[in-house]
């Protein structure tokens, strides 16, 4: 078992509703398409695993900050498309400022041992 | 979320997964590889598919009904892989849920299950309190004013046993029935089947005599006949009217009726009872009891204050005879259940104990095998399952064992209720309306899902939260100290349990022998009763000719080969029937007669002593020369002696029976010439806690010529073999027959019945008991014997090591010995304390026994001890025979 892992899934999981929100704010996306926008946008250092994603976006959908529905793609293909509501919004403006803060607070924190 | 729903959610949750596949697949296609390449890299990048859909679908409200299906699938394919776990688990818990549904469907028909009579609250038993009795018979003119003055009963009527003899039809026989007022049956609600019941009209002095029979007679006797109604049946020479048949769903268990007695074939109105005593004499009782409705809205409290108030003003009217008796009323329900109540109850809690130690023993076997299974549960909890995922798998187990245990305990008590009933030395009363209905089926359930919680939830408890890291790594092997400390708390209480159970058992077996041991005056062995009845013209032959028919009678048995002893008996039967009679010592101040003391009377013949082997005390017994032409005499037991003689002879005295100035029978006073020793009349446990006492003999052929009449020629029988059952009861019943070919002779009983009969309720208790005491030892010992193996198992690499380093073997038997010893006395230890506490509740059934009575403790102590020890040498011989070599190579 790779000891890392549950280092990793933790990490992820304190981020990964804000990091879908934030993918969403753009329009409505599939699974696969929120994952490669993680990865891309974050400059590949981000991979979501599905074992995540997944759960995450059927849980964030039956707490009614996002909504699906059965679209096609531009390459035609059919894809479960999920999209923000306005619950969904008011969230992500609450986690995005609680991040802000925390980033903030952590940088603060980490900021004199970089200066020495 | 509904089944179905769920079905489309997981469709669509496949759907969504296959997308992102193809989505995947598509993309790397379109970057230039290959469709083979593409998809194994799609899959690869995507993981393990079906982790994602488990984790997706727990995220899914009312997930939990997805989990259970799959926990239950999941179990029954474990149980079904390890048959030998799932049976002896699943038999155990059959055993447990099938006693204690057995037991609870006993409980719930005869305590729970209301009567089965409309409004049956609203029905009332009458009785009369005399200072003797609690429920004594009623008077005739007593039970009519009762009806005409109280204000509380929409109906009330009486009912008395009585025999008839059945001629005319077939082979004279005697049927047992009832006398019964108009209303009887309207009171409990029941229809005839057939016709009518009495209407008040016919429940009177020189009414046309009409009678009922039962649908078991009607069947026997007239094959079914519709035709029935109106046809004439003769009952002790009397033409009677048949006007309705009564269905055999009646049953009535209450004083006097078929309690423990044989069925009632036949009932015939009270009212025209053709017998001027009975309507007249306010003093006697005839063996009459009272049964009631009470009218819509009318509390029991009220009825009984009404009653209180009739007796008042009868005891007013009366205060001869009416001086010291009073109504006493009782709910009809608890005047058929009796004391069966605490010995029910105690019963259902000794089963429950049983069931206890059921889940403690399969408890112990899931711990067992969970150490077997301790890896697959580390990889789940790796694989990311929760720790109450992993104990919601495992309770899911054990209630599927204990569901399937709990259906075929279901059957087992189906089946083995009513067998065990039958069995029983017991009448139980409302026998009929034991069965499982939906209550015993809730009780079962409920049963069957608390026990698999029960014994599931420790070891799943356990299980889970075991160290992943380190399970992983050791194989499973080095959870044994955390396990062995559970299953020795489990070994403390199963024996606990044992312990409580066997003294409970042990306080009845030694309250029977105490009693068998009793000595109740009389000995029982080898001694036959039976009854005869002749003609009722008898009745209108002169005395002369019935006793010397009675005589002949006598003869006849007495000449029998193998016959020791003959005595008819009228009056009071040991352990049957009483009859007793007011009394006074003639020269002493007479008191007014309520006031007056009460002796049981026994009318016997002069070998009746020898029969009954009761010992003669002082004087002398009857003779044949004690006959009709000679002095009345009269023999009393000690108690009579003791309380109404204190430090005089009573021989010589005269007694005082004809204390009732309307008594027609003015026969001289009989005087006592002898003392007997005291015979238990009540019963081998009653009789001490009874108030009457006193008994006193006549002589069967001094009965005066008015008795004689009434009587006619009938009497109940005891006669001494000198081999049981020699000569049979037909030999006999064909040598009296010849002397009277209409004679019927019936009931034929050996008398150590009756006596056993009388303890019936005791010898109940004490087999039940003896059972689950049984039971729980066994399923102990099979619980320490499993466990010892099981540490044994775990311990063969110290063992060997040991051994190795020089240990002897005895010592190596004495280290698991002293395992097993140290459990076994913890538990016996908290056994003891629970049952000092806990046998308090039997002291009611117990008899010469004190709840705490050291010898039964001291007993239980041994016999837990030499059991566990036994169980314990088993796995302790294994361990000494452990091979060094083989047991350090095992790792």
């Amino acid at each position: 078992m790779n000891p890392h892992y549950q280092n990793r899934i933790e990490l992820l999981q304190g981020t990964l509703d804000l990091l879908i929100l934030q993918t969403l704010i753009w329009g409505e996306q599939h699974g696969y398409g929120i994952s490669q926008v993680i990865r891309v946008q974050s400059g590949d250092v981000l991979q979501v695993d599905t074992g995540s994603l997944y759960p995450a976006l059927h849980r964030l959908e039956r707490q009614k900050w996002i909504k699906s529905a059965w679209k096609l793609t531009e390459n035609n293909q059919r894809a479960k498309f999920y999209q923000l509501t306005a619950a969904g919004r008011r969230q992500l403006a609450e986690e995005r400022s609680r991040w802000t803060q925390m980033s903030d607070a952590i940088a603060a924190v980490l900021k004199p041992v970089r200066s020495e | 979320m509904s089944l179905f729903n769920r079905q489309e959610k997981d469709s669509d949750l496949n759907d969504e997964i296959q997308s992102h596949l193809n989505m995947a697949i598509k993309d790397r296609t379109q970057n230039g590889q290959t469709v083979r390449d593409a998809r194994n890299s799609a899959l690869k990048d995507f993981g393990n598919v079906l982790l994602v859909k488990q984790a997706t679908r727990e995220m899914w409200s009312g997930a939990s009904l997805e989990a259970f299906w799959q926990d239950l699938r999941y179990g029954a394919r474990m149980l079904a892989k390890s048959p030998g776990f799932a049976l002896i688990a699943i038999l155990t818990l059959a055993l447990g849920i099938g006693a204690n549904t057995a037991i609870f469907s006993v409980v719930n028909g005869v305590l729970l299950n209301p009567l089965p009579y409309p409004h049956p609250e609203q029905i009332v038993s009458l009785f009369t309190e005399m200072p003797n009795f609690k429920n004594g018979s009623i008077s005739y003119p007593n039970f009519e004013d009762w009806r005409r003055m109280n204000r509380s009963f929409s109906s009330i009527a009486a009912y008395r046993s009585t025999g008839f003899n059945l001629s005319g039809h077939g082979e004279p026989e005697h049927l047992h029935g009832e006398m019964i007022s108009a209303g009887f049956f309207e009171i409990l609600g029941i229809n005839p089947l057939l016709g009518r019941s009495f209407s008040a009209d016919e429940d009177r002095l020189g009414a046309n005599p009409t009678v009922m029979i039962t649908e078991g007679l009607w069947k026997r006797k007239y094959g079914s006949d519709r035709t029935i109604i109106g046809q004439r049946m003769v009952l002790n020479d009397v033409g009677r009217t048949i006007i309705g048949v009564v269905p055999s769903t009646f049953h009535l268990h209450i004083q006097n009726f078929q309690r423990g007695g044989p069925a009632n074939e036949v009932y015939a109105a009270v009212g025209e009872f053709n017998e001027p005593q009975f309507h007249n004499n306010r003093a006697a009782g005839w063996g009459l009891d009272g049964i009631g409705r009470l009218k819509p809205g009318v509390t029991f409290e009220q009825a009984r204050a009404d009653m209180d108030r009739v007796s008042r003003d009868l005891a007013a009217a009366y205060p001869d005879v009416n001086g010291s008796k009073k109504a006493y009323l009782l709910p009809l329900k608890d005047e058929m259940v009796g004391d069966m109540r605490p010995v029910l109850l105690v019963i259902l809690g000794a089963v429950m104990f049983v069931l206890l130690i059921a889940c403690v023993n399969v408890a112990n076997l899931l711990l067992a095998r969970a150490t077997g299974r301790s890896r697959e549960f580390a990889i789940r909890i790796a694989l990311g399952a929760g720790e109450m995922r992993i104990i919601r798998q495992l309770l899911t187990e054990s209630v599927l064992l204990a569901f399937v245990g709990g259906a075929l305990g279901l059957v087992l008590a189906k089946f083995g209720t009513a067998a065990a009933i039958a069995a029983m030395p017991v009448t139980m009363p409302r026998a009929e309306d034991i069965g499982l209905d939906q209550r015993v089926l809730l009780f079962t359930l409920v049963v069957s899902i608390l026990s698999g919680i029960a014994f599931g939830l420790a070891p799943a408890w356990k299980t889970s939260r075991s160290d992943v890291g380190s399970t992983l790594k050791e194989s499973g092997r080095t959870l044994a100290g955390g396990r062995s400390r559970a299953q020795g708390i489990f070994v403390i209480s199963e024996m606990a349990l044992a312990v409580v159970l066997l003294i409970g058992a042990g306080l009845m077996i030694r309250t029977l022998i105490v009693l068998w041991g009793l000595d109740a005056g009389f000995s029982p062995h080898n001694v036959m009763t039976f009854s005869f009845s002749g003609p009722a013209s008898y009745k209108n032959k002169s005395p002369d000719l019935v006793r010397a028919t009675q005589r002949q009678l006598h003869d006849k048995l007495a000449s029998l080969p193998g016959v020791e002893a003959v005595s008819f008996s009228w009056g009071a039967t040991l352990m049957q029937s009483d009859n007793e009679d007011y009394f006074w010592i003639v020269g002493r101040p007479m008191p007014r007669l309520s006031q007056l003391p009460m002796t049981l009377r026994y009318l016997v013949e002069p070998e009746y002593l020898k029969a009954m082997q009761i010992q003669l005390k002082r004087g002398r017994f009857f003779t044949a020369a004690d006959n009709e032409h000679a002095p009345r005499v009269a023999v009393i037991d000690e108690s009579f002696a003791e309380k109404y003689f204190p430090g005089e002879d009573p021989i010589g005295h005269f007694i005082n029976t004809n204390t009732d100035p309307d008594d027609p029978d003015k026969a001289p006073n009989p005087q006592i010439v002898g003392v007997v020793a005291h015979v238990n009349q009540w019963g081998l446990d009653s009789d001490s806690k009874s108030p009457l006492h006193a008994q006193m003999y006549e002589p069967i052929m001094q009965v005066p010529d008015s008795a004689l009449k009434r009587g006619g020629l009938a009497s109940d029988v005891y006669l001494r073999t000198t081999l049981p059952g020699v000569p049979s009861f037909e030999e006999m019943r064909q040598r009296l027959s010849e002397v009277n070919g209409e004679l019927v002779v019936f009931s034929p009983e050996p008398l150590e019945e009756i006596v056993a009969h009388s303890i019936g309720q005791k010898r109940f208790a004490m087999t039940l008991l003896a059972v689950f005491a049984g039971i729980a030892l066994l399923l102990a010992s099979v619980g320490i014997y499993g466990v010892l193996s099981y540490l044994v198992g775990q311990r063969t690499q110290e063992i060997g090591v040991r051994m190795a380093l020089g240990a002897q073997r005895f010592h190596v038997l004495q280290l698991v010995m002293n395992d097993g010893a140290r459990m076994t006395l913890v538990g016996l230890a908290i056994g003891v304390i629970a049952a000092l506490g806990l046998t308090r509740l039997l002291s009611h059934m117990l008899f010469g026994v004190k709840p705490t009575d050291p010898l039964t403790f001291l007993a239980v102590a041994t016999l837990l001890c030499t059991i566990a020890l036994l169980a314990c040498y088993v796995p302790a011989h294994r361990a000494m025979r452990v091979d060094p070599t083989v047991a350090l190579r095992y790792e």
